[in-house]
């Protein structure tokens, strides 16, 4: 059905996020960002641009990644949509994209964190196996000030090993009795799960 | 058996919470907020003549216009001066709104409240200010030949002018056999931490308390500052800071007039009020870093052994000088790097130009100082045609002449005494892990494949853990959890999981049941804040320090229930327990309820508690004179001086000889800062520093044109790197530990940063043989001076 | 940094589309990916009155590939056009030219017509559609036009949309057998819109000897300049150019201007640069595609 509405008029917006029917009146201009995190208070997806380059802001829409401060909510009406919200088990346990980010120390202050993540998914979904040069080019529209990219491109090379041996896909909830990876380590406090982060792709 | 996790390579306990989307960083708060968003100066320099606000009056949403004659009178003062200095002779800060004048674009006019964030824009996009635009002062040679003045009462633009000097380096220099005089340039850039400032701050009118939640590097500072400028006893202000998107020493700045002005509209309007600072404004608005211009004078012998060094600059601390001379101050001082040097004269001039203020980004000045200090070893080799390693290891200052007093007085106020250091080892490390010798053969390989190839290196010396103190409190909770509080805050080093591992190994628990919580001024009121690499020297000795009294106090406790001495006892698995029999034991919990004279039996370890219950001294009150209820302590570590980490880092760079693209194909650290407390978050922190290295070394400039805009307020012009843009790097650790402090550590937060330019600008050098000596730099720029390089050599063209 | 309010509309076909832009007049602004519009939104540096998303608009969605050119509707993204099997191989150009476009999230929702219409003089897209003879398909409810690069690009972030019009579509034109091309450009950052670019076509003849040859700049004006370079390099051997003529003449017929990234000079001569790799390039991949004939024929 086709939408008019005028500068300050609210439109329902009605989107499945992470699976589950969420819907909010907003006007038009809300950024799909702005959407997500004061309407639908799902904070984890950050912003820190708002013109495109940063990517912290970074989301699944129907399974690719895009930016969502680059989008109007209105625009997504009726489709899918996965935040970094939507990855960890219910019962908390880390997805292999989050879990290989602790282990390999991909991440400091955790505010480029999310984009990252679902950059990683999104391109994890794509290409199964990667080469260090690509796994590069994936992240590439991600800012991180933070680590210096080391630990994060590493995480993204464990973590399509690790997707590779459960044959999950990366942009779904994370299942733990599917795979071999229930029961790892990577709760509140566990110890380390890597190698320290020195793997570092060239 | 408890394993010991200080120095080992620890998985962070902060990253599930961050990696599944739960952070609470500042925005993330407060839904139903009041937004602010400000009405900023476009001029660099302007009188306000006129503020027309009617046109603002219908937007929906709008809550309250402010401008500075709206506010009360110690609100229309200007912020504190933080750190006065006698050379300080006409420091000039900034109001929270414009008093009648703007001196840098970015400057706040006029608050505007509104329902949210939207609204807010509406309305401050429809407020008129009529400016008279007065001339702008940009760049810091500018500001020193004083055309105009920034403000009216300084007209020469200086607000402080310092020299100081070891022994006599003008004689020194004109005694000695060879003399080198020359400028480096190095520009602005900035911290640009992924997460802008942002304040959010709620009134409790029944209470008439506000809390704040803030992000910020100092948030006992900052409550402090509240409660002058609202007129509030300190009991009435909280502040917190809440997880914070990097800081980088932007942070560290404090009062920003939104933190004022945020509480201060809470407690008018009666609530909820926001300032979530969005990335245009953060650019213009946020304090900046690094521009000065320098001239070196240089006398040394044959051997390339420097007798003396005379350097000059200029420190452009931009529009306003809020944080003092911390920056000038450090590059004055650590300048001098891992070199003996015995006739050393320095002397800047701090000066006002119409540009956003500067406070310091990591590093702060030391990058500066390593770029004087490292260019100009070069040119003595380049001078000599000796190998830049060999003229460096002339100078070392020995490791056996540790501790050495320079007789300068380094920012904590403190002498400049170095502590610790190998700087000889460590570059032989660095030789090895780079290859040093080896590199001429990859040159020739690389010249046939077309490629220019080069080689830099780059040393520093970083005073770290600067005091005055910080502290500690340590608490076993009945229930068996230990929580630890430390006053400072945390912006993504790790600090949950060092101060942990700290505890735990102190008090023989699982990591898993300690919780620490940093920059909460309701748990610790008492701090100096997260800066010069100082948390884990400061706060990690005042937690070890707490958690040792607590320790004792459980062993005592535990000794009086086991009736064994505390002597044979020891703190392992979550117990007290007598060495070689383990079976004689009390949990920690249970040590923990007997700690507190009143116990219900509220759960199991009451109950088991009641089993040792002591009846008490005879004639002794059931809480001792000398003792408290509770197993918990604070402690404070309070040092001498700073501790003196150090480090050398190799860069290798390849240059398209067509194009002049610079690709850095090489990048090796030795770092030395003693112990480390978790290796991977040690790693972690060079990494990270060596990134923003790389990009203040080729990427990222604030390029200010004449009248003082920013031409690049964004980041598709203000060039961070991704990952494309950041090489690999090969990392050593030399640890040479500082006598300085129990845990033996020293800083390590900024060391990554500090020789980036340094070295690339080495490496580029030596692939293209052109003089560089102004950074960043890139390839427009490179080939402008390769081609001028080859007019002024004709026949040397390669 | 939000956006100005706007009136929205989202029509579900083009008719409707065309009829709700015929109304709104000067007044409305098509958004399709937005992944140039909506930073100027969010900026505040464009406030149009009214948005018409084609959000709600699939027909717009499919690629059509012929004997003669290749249709590129208004909703297909870079990166559905980039890894587009069947267009790619009709013109290698696409996809070498869309690996240069921003970096993969942005190319995601960002469409190759919206970059054309949006006019960057160092966007990728816009560069093709001059080298590949393209149109901009343009209709309203009055009716339709084709638009070339000369009439379409006016300058930087200028295109020529009248009110009440839908850029539909870009249709590109097929090479001539025995043509190879490349895209060579560099930017400060990866992904950055480049200091300079180029792309060229080069045709060989029977013999593998240069037959036509022709380059369009990007970053080095305010729209892509083309430079008809056959006079420059005609007879010249796939594998043994000499390219010094054709960069003289497009270093004289651009015409960079100096900005924070880089100077006009340092454009100038890094254009000419790109120039000399991307012939050498497009001239081995026409050799490759004369023999890939060859071979069929065979």
């Amino acid at each position: 059905m086709s939408v008019t509405a005028g500068a300050h008029e609210r439109i329902e917006v009605e989107v499945t996020v992470n699976g589950v029917p969420r819907a909010a009146e907003v006007p038009p201009r809300r950024l799909l960002s702005d959407f997500l995190r004061h309407d639908l208070r799902l904070t984890g997806t950050h912003v820190g641009c708002e013109h495109g380059v940063c990517g912290a802001c970074t989301i699944l829409l129907d399974g690719a990644p895009i930016r969502s401060c680059l989008a109007f909510a209105v625009s997504v009406h009726g489709r899918e949509l996965t935040t970094v919200e939507g990855l960890a088990a219910d019962d908390g346990t880390l997805h292999p994209v989050q879990a290989a980010f602790q282990d390999q120390h991909g991440l400091q202050c955790g505010y480029c964190t999310p984009g990252f993540v679902m950059s990683a998914c999104g391109f994890l979904a794509e290409t199964t196996e990667p080469d260090d040069d690509e796994i590069r080019e994936g992240m590439s529209g991600n800012l991180c000030r933070c680590t210096g990219y080391a630990g994060i491109l590493a995480a993204v090379k464990q973590a399509a090993g690790d997707l590779r041996a459960s044959g999950a896909d990366p942009r779904s909830q994370h299942q733990p009795e599917d795979d071999a990876f229930a029961g790892r380590p990577g709760g509140e406090h566990g110890p380390a799960g890597g190698d320290g982060g020195g793997e570092v792709p060239s | 058996m408890t394993t010991r996790s200080v120095g080992a390579p620890v998985a962070r306990s902060e990253d599930p919470r961050l990696l599944r989307g739960e952070g609470r960083y500042l925005d993330d708060l407060g839904h139903d907020a009041f937004q602010i968003a400000m009405v900023r100066s476009p001029h660099a320099h302007a009188r306000v003549l006129d503020i027309d606000v009617s046109g603002a009056l219908e937007v929906e949403g709008l809550i309250a216009i402010h401008t500075f004659e709206d506010l009360p009178p110690r609100l229309q003062e200007p912020l504190p001066l933080l750190l006065p200095h006698p050379s300080l002779t006409a420091g000039r800060t900034q109001h929270l709104l414009a008093d009648g004048e703007v001196n840098h674009v970015g400057e706040a006019v006029v608050m505007v409240t509104a329902t949210d964030r939207y609204a807010a824009e509406d309305a401050a996009e429809r407020i008129l200010v009529e400016y008279d635009p007065l001339p702008a002062v940009v760049g810091p040679e500018r500001a020193r030949a004083a055309e105009h003045a920034v403000h009216d009462d300084v007209p020469d633009n200086v607000a402080a002018h310092l020299e100081q000097s070891i022994g006599d380096a003008p004689a020194a220099i004109g005694a000695a056999p060879n003399r080198l005089r020359f400028r480096l340039d190095i520009e602005r850039s900035a911290s640009t931490p992924m997460e802008g400032r942002g304040t959010y701050a709620r009134w409790d009118g029944d209470d008439e308390r506000v809390r704040l939640h803030t992000s910020t590097q100092a948030p006992t500072s900052v409550r402090a500052a509240v409660a002058a400028f609202l007129g509030l006893q300190l009991a009435q202000v909280e502040c917190i800071a809440p997880d914070i998107g990097g800081g980088f020493g932007v942070k560290i700045m404090h009062p920003w007039p939104e933190e004022i002005l945020v509480p201060w509209a809470a407690r008018e309007l009666g609530h909820d009020v926001k300032f979530t600072e969005d990335r245009r404004e953060h650019f213009v608005s946020a304090n900046h870093e690094r521009a000065q211009v320098h001239w070196i004078d240089v006398g040394f012998d044959d051997d390339g052994r420097v007798l003396g060094l005379d350097v000059e600059f200029i420190h452009d601390h931009g529009a306003y000088i809020p944080y003092g001379l911390i920056v000038p101050i450090i590059t004055s001082t650590q300048l001098i790097g891992p070199y003996k040097l015995e006739n050393y004269r320095v002397v800047f001039d701090s000066v006002y130009t119409n540009t956003t203020p500067v406070s310091p980004y990591r590093g702060a000045g030391r990058p500066q100082g390593c770029f004087a200090m490292e260019r100009t070893i070069d040119r003595i080799a380049a001078h000599l045609g000796k190998d830049r390693t060999e003229v460096r290891s002339v100078n070392f200052l020995q490791p056996e002449e540790m501790p050495y007093d320079f007789g300068l007085t380094f920012q904590d106020g403190r002498p400049l005494r170095y502590d610790s250091g190998d700087f000889p080892a460590s570059l032989e490390k660095l030789k090895q892990l780079v290859d040093w010798d080896g590199f001429e053969e990859r040159r020739a390989a690389a010249e046939a494949e077309g490629r220019l190839l080069g080689i830099g290196l780059a040393t520093y010396v970083e005073g770290t853990g600067v005091g005055p103190y910080e502290g500690g409190h340590v608490l076993i909770e009945p229930g068996g959890t230990v929580q630890v509080s430390t006053g400072l805050s945390t912006q993504g080093q790790g600090h949950q999981t060092v101060f942990a591992q700290i505890v735990a190994d102190e008090l023989g628990v699982d990591l898993a049941d300690v919780r620490v919580v940093t920059g909460d001024t309701r748990r610790f009121p008492y701090a100096v804040g997260t800066f010069a690499s100082r948390a884990a020297v400061m706060s990690g000795n005042a937690i070890h320090l707490a958690a040792r009294r607590v320790r004792e106090k459980a062993l005592r406790i535990a000794s009086e229930a086991l009736e064994v001495d505390a002597e044979d006892l020891e703190l392992a698995d979550g117990q007290a327990r007598v060495v070689g029999s383990p079976d004689t034991a009390i949990d920690l919990k249970v040590v923990a309820t007997l700690s507190n004279p009143l116990r219900y039996a509220f759960d199991e370890s009451a109950r088991i508690a009641t089993q040792f219950a002591n009846p008490g001294k005879e004639g002794q009150p059931p809480v001792t004179d000398d003792d408290e209820p509770g197993l918990e302590a604070t402690d404070y570590y309070s040092p001498m001086s700073s501790t003196f980490a150090n480090g050398m880092h190799a860069v290798e760079v390849s240059v398209d000889p067509d194009t002049s693209d610079i690709e850095v194909v090489r990048y090796a650290v030795v770092h030395d800062c003693g112990p480390l407390l978790n290796p991977r978050i040690v790693q972690g922190q060079v990494l990270g520093g060596v990134a923003q290295g790389v990009g203040g070394a080729l990427y990222e400039r604030m390029a200010y044109d004449e009248h003082g805009q920013l031409q690049n307020a964004s980041f598709m012009d203000f060039l961070m790197p991704y990952a494309t843009e950041v090489p690999s790097v090969d990392i050593d650790h030399l640890e040479t530990p500082s006598p300085l402090n129990p845990l033996g550590i020293k800083g390590a937060g900024e060391a990554g940063v500090i020789p980036g330019a340094a070295a690339i600008a080495a490496a580029i050098e030596d692939a293209t043989g052109v003089v560089i000596d102004a950074m960043p730099i890139s390839p427009s720029q490179l080939h402008e001076q390769r081609l001028t390089t080859a007019q002024d050599r004709p026949g040397d063209t390669t | 940094m939000k956006p100005s309010p706007f009136a929205y509309h989202a029509p579900e076909s083009v008719d409707e589309t065309l009829t709700t832009l015929s109304e709104l007049g000067e007044d409305g602004k098509v958004l399709a990916g937005g992944q140039s519009l909506i930073p100027l939104l969010n900026m505040r540096l464009a406030a149009p009155p009214a948005l018409v998303d084609l959000a709600r608009v699939p027909e717009l969605d499919t690629v059509e590939v012929t004997a003669e050119h290749v249709r590129v509707p208004a909703r297909v993204t870079h990166e559905r056009l980039r890894t587009h099997a069947e267009a790619t191989a009709a013109i290698p150009l696409l996809r070498q030219a869309l690996d240069w476009v921003a970096h993969p999230v942005i190319r995601n929702r960002g469409t190759a017509l919206g970059s054309i219409v949006h006019g960057d003089p160092a966007g990728e897209l816009p560069a093709l559609l001059g080298l590949l003879d393209g149109n901009v398909e343009l209709v309203s409810t009055q009716g339709r036009r084709e638009a070339t690069a000369d009439s379409f690009l006016l300058g930087p972030l200028e295109s020529d949309v009248r009110p009440g019009e839908l850029a539909r579509a870009v249709v590109f034109s097929r090479p001539a057998p025995r043509t190879g091309s490349a895209f060579e450009e560099l930017a400060r950052r990866h992904g950055d819109y480049a200091m300079a670019g180029v792309a060229v076509t080069v045709t060989l003849d029977p013999a593998r000897n240069v037959a036509a040859a022709r380059a369009a700049f990007i970053g080095v004006g305010g729209t892509p300049i083309g430079v008809e370079l056959t006079d420059a390099l005609s007879g010249q051997a796939f594998d043994a150019l000499e390219p010094g003529e054709a960069i003289g003449l497009a270093r004289a017929a651009i015409d960079p201007t100096d900005d924070i990234h880089a100077t006009a000079s340092y454009r100038r001569h890094l254009a000419g640069v790109l120039l000399g790799r991307a012939l050498e390039s497009a001239a081995r991949r026409a050799a490759e595609d004369a023999a890939a004939e060859e071979g069929t024929h065979t």
